[in-house]
């Protein structure tokens, strides 16, 4: 009765702490190698053969096929530079320069990876698309309302997120710092 | 008291041991994964372009809406594979997956240096029956091992602007995906 008793206890136990683990691995991305200069991770050996297996996992489970190493890289951005969730209600400003590559997008998602609806069908921006200031600095404001120069829409939904892709770029397995990566910040400001 | 410790320890250590093996396990069991999730509307061996996501559809999450984008759901069994892309005039790009979506092989125009990116995929095996001298005479052919038999090729073209989404679709559309020697 005992050895019962502690048996069905054991594999409660496991149960519990090897599911819980993997259902939080997958969902938290936890995946390992990740590169944060500022407010954006990238995980260049996502897209490589080199993959590890909770990214693997993660990957399988969203459906998204990883941009492979000799394409790009993908920095996502789900946080501004003080490490607030991006709320699709605010005002914010995505500000600077980006690393050196032949050509970058950047895109709004919502947090399933699926595009935000709104009456301009503006999703993004290309490299070519942008308005820049004479230094080469841009500037793209993202909210709710529209604004003049770079608007990218929000829909005003809770949470979204931003991906940053460099395509044929020197960036990638090799890259540790924001110095050999400048990325542009991102600073929420007027929220209702 | 120290029994049901012992119990407590034996099943956190188990619970190691099964969340390890449901981190491995799980690729394979995926139903919802990119390659599941193109399978219906991709054909064996031919070149499928996806149609533009949008809010409300998309053949698969987090895909860029600069490119236009075709896959090529690819079967190595009855043979290799000839990849033939032309490129855009911004940029384009194949990218190679298997069958649980590792991307073993990128390329892009540049590095491919010409006006048409022109590869052979094939398995480990297949390489090593290539005649010998065959292999000597197409030095310039790029040659792509495929770790599965199965898998996906993204094939991507770089719209800069919005209102040249059509001429990179067009661009696309020239490009083929089919089995060399069919047995």
């Amino acid at each position: 009765m005992r050895l019962l008793l502690g048996t069905l206890l054991a594999l409660t136990i496991a149960a519990g702490i090897g599911l819980g683990a993997t259902w939080f691995a997958i969902t938290q991305g936890t995946a390992y190698g990740g590169v944060t200069i500022g407010a954006w991770t990238a995980w260049p050996r996502v897209g490589t053969a080199g993959i590890d297996p909770y990214a693997r996992a993660m990957v399988a489970r969203s459906g998204e096929l990883p941009v492979g190493s000799g394409d790009g890289v993908a920095f996502y951005a789900r946080g501004d530079d003080a490490g607030r969730p991006l709320d699709g209600r605010c005002d914010t400003a995505l500000e600077g320069i980006t690393p050196q590559a032949r050509y970058f997008t950047v895109t709004l998602y919502d947090p399933e990876g699926k595009l935000v609806a709104n009456a301009v069908s503006r999703q993004g921006f290309t490299s070519q698309e942008l308005m820049r200031r004479t230094d080469g600095t841009f500037e793209i404001m993202i909210g709710p309302r529209a604004r003049p120069g770079n608007w990218l829409p929000t829909g005003g939904i809770e949470r979204y997120l931003l991906v940053l892709r460099l395509y044929d770029t020197p960036i990638g397995l090799a890259t540790r710092s924001g110095r050999e990566a400048p990325m542009p910040t991102i600073a929420q400001k007027a929220c209702p | 008291m120290i029994r049901l410790l012992l119990w407590v320890l034996g099943g956190t250590l188990l619970g190691g041991i099964v969340h390890l093996a449901t981190v491995l396990i799980l690729p394979s069991l995926a139903t919802q994964d990119a390659y599941s999730r193109l399978a219906p509307i991709a054909p064996v061996n031919a070149v499928t372009p996806l149609p533009p996501p949008t809010a409300e559809t998309a053949a698969i999450p987090f895909l860029d809406p600069a490119f236009a984008i075709s896959v090529c759901r690819y079967d190595l069994t009855e043979g290799p594979i000839k990849l033939s892309v032309p490129v855009s005039p911004a940029y384009t790009s194949v990218s190679f997956y298997t069958r649980s979506e590792v991307a073993y092989y990128a390329i892009n125009d540049r590095a491919a240096g010409r006006r048409v990116i022109e590869l052979d995929l094939m398995t480990n095996e297949q390489r090593g029956d290539l005649p010998g001298d065959e292999e000597v005479t197409a030095a310039d052919r790029l040659i792509v091992e495929s770790p599965t038999l199965t898998g996906l090729i993204l094939i991507k073209a770089l719209a800069p602007e919005a209102g040249m989404l059509p001429a990179a679709r067009s661009a696309l559309a020239g490009a083929r995906c089919q089995v060399q020697h069919p047995q």
